[in-house]
């Protein structure tokens, strides 16, 4: 009989072996599933882990991409990471996202197509606050009404999305496109363009966001008070009010940071590598960001390798599956297997494995 | 000779690291009853469970009458005759007696057959139970009659109760006492757990006694005295917590006419309370848990706000500010509830001083947590209270009963507090750390602080308070000097008899 114990206090060696672990499994099993498809699960494997980054073939274009796919993956869930560890839980990332990229649009559609060095700071402030703003409708109808944030959160993502297929064939429309949907490209907009700081490295400016994120979430959460009232907010409710923390204000500071930073997400990659507003620019980062979070153990440095390790695979999948012919839902495959082999060898930094005679089921202390 | 009921021998049970129980050898007769003695952690819950079939022992064997007994499951110890009134009740507030007691049965008979037997059992045993009512309102008393019905209605041979009487008022112990007794003198068995060395003395033939998990005495309870039992228990002689007397100050806290919703719905709301403490004074607040307690530690503490001049300290009205405005003032409280309310469970001894020392301890400067000051803070508390723990570093949830809850009043303390409210502040605390915790209290109440102690040990309220007042249904009667009370008296206090809002007579 297999029992779970569970340790007097989380065990640390398991804490930072598990993410190691979990790879290897679903390298093993994903290797299997490849093998059961037909399909040399070694060259599978190499073409997700190893091909992307370094391949003379494919690492040219693949490598820049592997910090274009992650950064706007790490700011969101740096941002989210902070309210889910208080225990708030802000699903909406992919609307305050799109309303943050339409704010820094609308700036920028604003001063074309004057040069001004301005313009591109301004967008950042204006992403951070539409994001900000949106997701200050969740946090006030919590605090005022008792809503749920999840729904609320969840729900204003369709509202979003309406919002940016009305822009993106009307009002943000580009008056020299030809009648097709979509803004300007403000790639070619120098005061608006955010373009790779290094060449080919797919270094820009969202990437260094992420980067300064990651500190600032690592320095709020284990020096600042506030951090650490967010980590009792979340561990023990009751404990935080005895200790003078104020529920309503950490929902509305935790929901704004977070939305704040999926604004600016947003803003940076609809003015650079998605180069404008289109219907369908979102392509789903603040839904991704979750299990980045989670992924990264909601620690701001875990969400950095969490967010590489999750855009190699979704670079890695699609080079699997242009070279080899695999299956998309093969790839889907392997990546939900990835999330769940994380998940679940997790159980064991907080239990042990017991083996146990039959017949002693009932021992349970 | 007849083989006595049930026989342990060389019972032995080892978990990884521990040696829960070892080599225990006892025997339980018919009609006996038989205390089980023990500091916490000296292996009274590993044995009983042994004995319940909830942990199966690596060695040693039960004779049951005689012939071998190794249950697997409770419903194994349940078929041979065997129950168990747990110190923690199981039962939904949400559904009546007789649907609760039915959900504890193996087999459980139609509802209406079932409710008449209930009645018929308790009114045999002299426990008043109305089968229809809900769980939720009834009284902690009455909630344990509930317990003890279901396990009469198996009709077991051995009743095996743990810690039965802690959240009993005296009245409510002597009804119990009657129905224990009339069970003995039916020829069944009560293998009886406790801490309370006056109830085994009057209650109990015999004693085992046991430490670290050994068999280390065994006795006739009622040939010692109370003081030689503790002493058997905890393997050294005992200090008595004891102070000068002295003249109390001026007033520091002073409560008009609070009153204060619960935030629970099945919490009790406060209405009217008075009180007023004096520097140098202990002012003991008795009464049954879910009477209030919760509630009035939250109002005192700022968690539960109330109208500003409600509250009182040092003459500054303080009902409207929020808990760290309180602390930076000096009044200072230690919840009941360690885990997750005084403390959070996961997070490591320095980061728990952190959460109640912030300001006091000047830990913060602009926003930024001092660590390493944190960590002295904690590691002072630890040295100073006598906390057993590896380290600073160690998560709360690590840490015994004991310990744990002198850190949470030793962090408290450790601050200075011109007012300090506690609650049950030694509830599950083995006997020498609760009379560490009564002498700082007591050290406290001399250097000039004010103390309110809540708790639902009377011995411990008659031990070290000044005044004895008792808080029923959400009132707090008037206080009464602690000197020459009576048991009597504290028991129609605690039944509401002489609540209400009498003259602030302090």
């Amino acid at each position: 009989m297999l029992r779970l114990e569970k340790r007097p206090s989380p065990s640390r060696a398991w804490n930072y072996a598990t993410p190691l672990v979990a790879v290897a499994a679903t390298m093993f099993l994903g290797g299997l599933l490849f093998l059961a498809l037909g399909k040399n699960p070694f060259e599978a494997i190499r073409l997700i882990f190893w091909d992307p980054l370094f391949s003379p073939q494919f690492a040219a274009y693949s490598r820049p991409q592997l910090l274009v796919k992650a950064g706007p993956l790490i700011l969101i869930a740096v941002g989210l990471s902070i309210g889910f560890r208080a225990g708030i839980w802000n699903i909406g990332a992919e609307g305050q996202y799109i309303i943050g990229a339409l704010c820094a649009a609308a700036v920028a559609l604003f001063f074309y197509p004057a040069e001004n060095p301005l313009v591109f700071p301004l967008m950042i402030v204006a992403g951070a606050f539409g994001g900000w703003l949106w997701a200050m409708i969740p946090a006030i109808l919590k605090t005022r009404f008792n809503t749920n944030e999840i729904l609320v959160s969840l729900l204003l993502v369709y509202v979003a999305e309406k919002l940016l297929a009305a822009a993106a064939t009307s009002f943000m429309r580009n008056p020299d496109g030809g009648g097709f949907p979509g803004s300007r490209d403000f790639t070619r907009y120098p005061s608006s363009a955010n373009n790779e700081i290094i060449a080919n490295t797919g270094m820009h400016w969202g990437v260094v966001a992420a980067f300064i994120a990651v500190i600032f979430a690592y320095v709020l959460l284990q020096r600042h008070l506030l951090g650490f009232q967010v980590r009792l907010a979340g561990q023990a409710p009751r404990a935080a009010r005895f200790a003078g923390v104020n529920p309503a204000r950490l929902v509305v500071l935790s929901l704004g940071f977070s939305g704040a930073l999926a604004g600016m997400a947003g803003m940076f990659e609809v003015s650079g590598p998605a180069k404008l507003v289109s219907i369908d620019f979102n392509a789903g980062y603040g839904f991704t960001a979750i299990i980045v979070a989670f992924l990264g153990r909601l620690h701001p440095v875990g969400i950095l390798l969490a967010g590489l390790l999750l855009a190699l695979t979704y670079i890695g999948g699609e080079l699997a599956q242009f070279m080899l012919g695999l299956p998309a839902a093969a790839i889907q495959v392997f990546q939900g297997m990835l999330l769940f082999f994380l998940l679940a060898f997790d159980v064991l930094s907080n239990y042990r494995v017991r083996f146990s005679m039959p017949g002693r089921k009932a021992e349970a202390a | 000779m007849k083989p006595p009921l049930l026989s342990l021998q060389g019972l032995t049970k080892i978990y990884p690291g521990v040696v829960a129980n070892k080599d225990i050898t006892f025997d339980i007769a018919d009609g006996e009853v038989h205390a089980l003695l023990g500091e916490n952690g000296a292996g009274k819950s590993t044995l009983v469970k042994a004995i319940y079939g909830l942990v199966t022992p690596n060695e040693g064997q039960m004779l049951w009458r005689g012939v071998p007994y190794a249950p697997h499951a409770p419903a194994e110890a349940r078929s041979t005759g065997v129950a168990m009134v747990f110190q923690h009740f199981s039962l939904f507030d949400a559904m009546d007696v007789a649907e609760n007691v039915a959900l504890g049965m193996d087999n459980p008979p139609p509802i209406r057959e079932l409710s008449a037997r209930i009645t018929e059992v308790s009114n045999n045993y002299g426990l008043p139970l109305d089968p229809s009512r809900m769980v939720g309102d009834l009284s902690a008393g009455e909630r344990q009659r509930v317990e003890i019905i279901r396990c009469l209605l198996q009709d077991p041979q051995l009743l095996i109760m743990d810690e039965p009487t802690s959240v009993l008022t005296p009245q409510e112990v002597e009804i119990l006492f009657r129905t224990l007794r009339q069970l003995r003198a039916e020829g069944k068995s009560i293998l009886y757990i406790s801490h309370k060395l006056e109830e085994i003395r009057s209650l109990c033939e015999h004693a085992t006694v046991l430490r670290h998990g050994e068999v280390v005495g065994r006795c006739d309870p009622r040939e010692e005295s109370a003081r030689s039992l503790a002493e058997m228990m905890v393997g050294q002689s005992l200090h008595t917590p004891s102070r000068l007397a002295a003249e109390p100050g001026k007033t520091l806290l002073q409560v008009t006419d609070l009153s204060v919703a619960s935030p629970s719905a099945f919490g009790t709301s406060l209405k009217s309370v008075n009180l007023k403490v004096r520097a140098g004074e202990i002012y003991g607040i008795g009464g049954v848990a879910g009477n209030g307690q919760d509630e009035l530690l939250g109002a005192l503490s700022g968690e539960l706000p109330s109208a500003a001049a409600s509250i009182q300290l040092d003459g500054k009205p303080v009902g409207t500010l929020g808990p760290n405005a309180r602390r930076a003032l000096g009044l200072l409280c230690a919840p009941e509830e360690r885990l997750g309310h005084a403390a959070a469970p996961d997070m490591s001894l320095t980061e728990n001083a952190l959460l109640t020392g912030a300001a006091r301890e000047g830990l913060v400067k602009k926003g930024f947590v001092g660590w390493s000051k944190a960590r002295d803070f904690a590691e002072k508390v630890i040295l100073r209270f006598d906390v057993r723990t590896p380290g600073a570093h160690v998560a709360a949830r690590a840490l015994s009963g004991g310990n744990l809850q002198k850190f949470v009043i030793g962090r408290e303390i450790l601050q200075r507090p011109s007012v300090l409210v506690v609650n049950q502040p030694t509830w599950g605390v083995d006997a020498s750390a609760a009379a560490a915790i009564r002498q700082a209290l007591l050290d406290l109440a001399q250097a000039g602080a004010a103390v309110v102690l809540v708790s639902q040990d009377l011995d411990e309220i008659l031990e070290i308070a000044d005044k004895f007042a008792a808080l029923n249904g959400g009132k707090l009667s008037a206080p009464r000097p602690v000197q020459g009370l009576t048991m009597d008296q504290i028991g129609l206090m605690l039944g509401g008899a002489e609540t209400g809002d009498a003259d602030v007579a302090a």
